[in-house]
């Protein structure tokens, strides 16, 4: 036992790549994380840097003039940005809880073999995956038909379900949840329901935690269900919030106006460059801080939904 | 005990053969919520798709359903309409041509990152080029966009201060087409290229080491264990991908194709696809009619092609389709 380690520690070192294509790779690798971090490291430097200096050097990695202004101004400002705050937190959370209940009990009722309706259930979940009725209809269901125009329902109930969750959540359940624990709990005369919230949920936390993540992204980086339904500016998400501040700068200096603020006042004082660039660090922030934590259970998601069910 | 288990269980079994008992109610019931869900916001919507074949015109008040059912068909007129539109030829050719090079690119170039990044010696080196190269598939579009005008910006943004430093004349970047479809390219695959690389590495750190082990011993190269172990367990994964991929040819992503570039009306010719031209359709006052042939070309093109990729991969080798 002992000596077989040995070996196979020894053979991996010998299976290993040399030293200079390893120094080769490990720069190639470092170089192309660069790539992926240096637009957020420019924006941020740009959101602290002097409005000044910006019109005189333009965008700088290295901030010629450092200044909070742009955050400061944000900041007397913050009305907007913390009701669309409130309503990305609103959508986030509900959907995610709504969208976490109807994406795993689906996932149950499809890995139950035995249920009569499970084919039935099977194709509702797998149409949709490659036929869908196009931006069109959808828009007009939505709108007309589902009245979902200008309310939170439509940045949240639109993107509850997808099917390659419920796939991923039935996949997990039949392949880690016991059918003996099933079968038991019902020989104990437990309903189906019961034994989902009670035995099936609890087992399978990692599995809530990636379908959370896939939702939670989602509905925090929505900004299309916003641009179709929301016109109200009091509803308007923070993605939609950003997409209306770098169509429009003054729209920020517009509606602190609606607040009752002096518009021309604000624009004067308004630093453009910097304060469009802290607002979307504003809002990139959470979620740059927050992935390289939940990166794991992204990747055992990614797992799960390669294994076809 | 175990006897008492075995004969609940047959019981189970005989009760099974009755049609719809106690437990069949309680899991309708568990599919209930998701099962309205999908009718009322996937399977309503697919009906929709018969507007292509009528004269279709929305009157507020009325419906929507009541409105399709109401207007009059008009056969293939609005497919002739469009095929005769120059935006036709122009949105049919950008959304596949895109498309094609993105599916090559995002399984060539992630499998070539992940077998790369899978050799590396220190753990700690691929861990954070691994979380790094994540970064920009939890970005936005709309987000990606300030990053892409912080370099475009005419008179602040980075490649023309590089320009000014070599003596070069600013540049229109938002106005010079010829250069987009490099940026689009570049974009897709540079947000794309981190996370469809974790789904191969996953992949491959799943697999059994031993493998390589005796490969090894057996004197196989890095590259001969790399082309007999390594490329054929990642295959079922990359044909997964590959078809599911090519469901999805008329489609487009409409944050890369209209909001980074802006709705720039000079990048038209290499910005339109089926998404923009359907989405500038809808919030213009144009009839809808028309670019509904449009969606209907998009809806049901894109389910031929995935049941034929589907029938092709099962062709050659059954076990890798996914239907």
């Amino acid at each position: 036992m002992h000596t077989r380690t040995i070996k196979s520690l020894k053979s991996d070192k010998l299976n290993r790549i040399s030293g200079s294509a390893n120094l080769i790779l490990s720069t190639l690798f470092a170089l192309l994380a660069l790539i992926c971090v240096v637009p957020l490291i420019l924006v941020v430097t740009i959101s602290i840097s002097s409005e000044r200096s910006l019109y005189e050097f333009g965008y700088r990695f290295i901030p010629k003039e450092l200044s909070l202004e742009a955050y400061r101004f944000l900041w007397n400002n913050r009305a907007m940005l913390l009701q669309s705050m409130k309503v990305t937190l609103i959508v986030t959370v509900g959907g995610t809880i709504l969208g976490l209940f109807l994406t795993t009990s689906m996932g149950y009722v499809l890995s139950r073999k035995e249920y009569k309706l499970r084919n039935f259930f099977t194709w509702i979940v797998f149409i949709p995956m490659i036929f869908n009725g196009g931006l069109i209809s959808t828009y007009f269901i939505n709108k007309t038909v589902l009245n979902l125009g200008d309310s939170l329902w439509a940045l949240i109930l639109p993107l509850l379900v997808s099917s390659f969750n419920v796939v991923i959540c039935k996949t997990f359940f039949m392949t880690t949840v016991p059918d003996s624990v099933v079968e038991s709990a019902k020989i104990d005369g437990a309903s189906q329901i019961r034994i989902y919230f009670r035995i099936v949920l609890p087992i399978s936390l990692p599995l809530l935690a990636t379908i959370a993540l896939f939702l939670i992204f989602g509905y925090w980086n929505d900004w299309w269900q916003a641009l179709l339904y929301i016109g109200e500016p009091n509803l308007k998400p923070l993605q939609s919030l950003l997409m209306s501040i770098e169509r429009n700068i003054e729209y920020i200096a517009k509606y602190s106006a609606l607040l009752g603020g002096s518009q021309t006042e604000l624009l004067s004082q308004l630093p453009r460059e910097s304060f469009r660039m802290a607002i979307a660090v504003a809002i990139i922030l959470p979620v740059s801080l927050a992935y390289p934590f939940f990166q794991r259970y992204f990747i055992s998601g990614l797992t799960v939904g390669a294994v076809k069910g | 005990m175990k006897e008492e288990y075995t004969a609940a269980i047959v019981h189970n079994q005989r009760r099974h053969k009755k049609r719809f008992h106690k437990d069949d109610l309680e899991l309708t019931l568990l599919a209930a919520p998701t099962f309205i869900w999908y009718v009322l916001f996937c399977f309503l919507p697919m009906f929709g798709v018969i507007i292509a074949f009528k004269n279709f015109s929305f009157q507020a008040g009325m419906g929507f359903i009541h409105n399709v059912f109401t207007s009059p068909w008009s056969g293939l007129k609005n497919f002739e309409f469009f095929f005769k539109s120059n935006d036709a030829w122009l949105i049919t050719r950008n959304t596949i041509g895109y498309n094609l090079i993105f599916i090559i690119l995002n399984v060539a170039v992630p499998v070539t990152l992940a077998i790369l990044i899978n050799q590396l010696r220190s753990r700690w080196v691929a861990k954070a080029a691994q979380t790094a190269m994540l970064m920009p598939y939890f970005m936005s579009w709309v987000v990606i966009t300030y990053f892409v005008s912080a370099f475009m910006n005419y008179d602040l943004g980075l490649f023309n201060q590089i320009l000014r430093y070599f003596g070069m004349e600013n540049l229109q970047w938002y106005a010079e087409k010829k250069y987009w479809p490099f940026i689009l390219i570049f974009l897709s695959t540079w947000k794309m290229a981190g996370y469809s690389m974790m789904i191969y590495l996953a992949t491959i750190t799943g697999m059994d080491a031993s493998l390589y082990e005796a490969a090894h011993i057996d004197g196989a190269s890095r590259w001969q264990q790399i082309r007999y172990i390594t490329l054929p367990l990642l295959k079922p994964v990359m044909i997964m991908m590959f078809i599911l991929a090519v469901g999805r040819i008329f489609n487009s992503d409409f944050g890369l194709f209209y909001q980074v570039p802006k709705g720039s009306p000079s990048l038209y010719e290499v910005t339109e696809t089926f998404d923009v031209y359907i989405y500038r359709a809808l919030t213009g006052s144009v009839n809808i009619s028309r670019p509904s042939a449009a969606a209907f070309i998009q809806s049901v093109a894109g389910c031929i092609t995935i049941l034929i990729a589907n029938g092709i991969v099962r062709k050659l080798d059954k076990d890798s389709a996914i239907i």
